[in-house]
């Protein structure tokens, strides 16, 4: 079995990191539901939340936007990646150590 | 459709917390029954390339974007309660990390998102899939329309939440959101169905493997 057959996941990961490089080419118009809030007049009953971490999926103290923005999609694509790979491990099924 | 906070009432955040938490935990106690060692990087990297495209807006008509919710993939991919907990993951750190969708909000946005749009896709799939012959066009055909259900359906849960608070009346509300978001479901079942359409001409192996059962499961 070829090396990338075995190591599909982490094809898979660089895959999805790949993606993540082409977030600075995302249309900036709203999405549905900020259309409808400024169609209707409520979007200004949105809150900012009360506190910033990576707002707007930026990195903060980047000077280039684009890259700002490619760094904070990496950043959230690993996290994300390594959050659910471990929730995953902790909650398989251990049917190898038999049921007790 | 992230819903950030003040969209909502307390009540209806907290009613939808309630719903979406027993919907999460249902999905867990399934996971920790049903999952095999072997699918644990498959539903990695499933969420990480759902929160990846879902940064990738596609612009709509009328100056409007939209972007992959991938509660139909995950589900297609894992089945129900695998997807159910990779979208409420993905939810979770777009609102702790990203500030996209609100904190007392995210009991919503897990509600339409992960645990009613993940549902919709995979009942829409497996619906479909009794009906249509097995093929390569009709799995295609399949998770084009799972997908698209699975958007509308979860934007017009976004709506019965707005209208409960009192922000739009039903009718409004109802239209308004389902019109904007059939549109950005198309976008949702070409990305789909191209994402499946890809895996399985390359590895059908990994279809698969996301919905084997557990020996002597089921």
């Amino acid at each position: 079995m070829s090396w990338i057959k075995r190591h599909w996941w982490a094809v898979g990961l660089f895959a999805a990191l790949a993606v993540a490089f082409l977030s600075p080419l995302a249309s900036p118009h709203p999405d549905g539901l900020e259309r409808v809030a400024e169609d209707k007049g409520f979007i200004q009953r949105a809150r900012e939340a009360p506190f910033a971490i990576l707002p707007d999926y930026v990195l903060p103290g980047v000077q280039n936007e684009g890259v700002a923005t490619i760094l904070a999609g990496i950043v959230g694509t690993l996290v994300v990646f390594g959050l659910v790979y471990g929730l995953a491990w902790a909650l398989r099924r251990r049917s190898a150590h038999a049921a007790r | 459709m992230h819903i950030p906070d003040g969209f909502l009432n307390t009540a209806t955040a907290v009613g939808a917390w309630a719903v979406s938490a027993g919907g999460v935990t249902y999905a867990v106690r399934r996971v920790s029954k049903e999952l095999q060692e072997r699918q644990v990087p498959l539903i990695g990297v499933t969420a990480a390339f759902i929160f990846a495209a879902q940064m990738i807006n596609f612009p709509v008509a009328g100056g409007t974007s939209g972007h992959l919710l991938g509660g139909a993939l995950a589900a297609i991919l894992l089945g129900p309660w695998a997807g159910m907990l990779v979208l409420t993951s993905v939810l979770t750190v777009q609102a702790l990390l990203f500030q996209d969708g609100g904190l007392l909000a995210l009991g919503a946005n897990i509600l339409n998102m992960a645990v009613i749009g993940v549902l919709v896709g995979w009942v829409v799939y497996r619906g479909l899939g009794r009906l249509l012959h097995k093929g390569r066009s009709e799995t295609a055909i399949s998770s084009f329309a799972a997908a698209w259900a699975s958007v509308v359906v979860a934007a017009l849960a976004a709506a019965i939440e707005l209208t409960i608070s009192g922000v739009l009346s039903a009718n409004v509300a109802l239209t308004a959101m389902g019109s904007v978001h059939a549109l950005i479901g198309l976008g949702e079942g070409l990305i789909t169905a191209a994402v499946l359409s890809f895996l399985g001409a390359t590895r059908p192996d990994l279809l698969k493997l996301g919905r084997a059962a557990p020996e002597g499961a089921r």
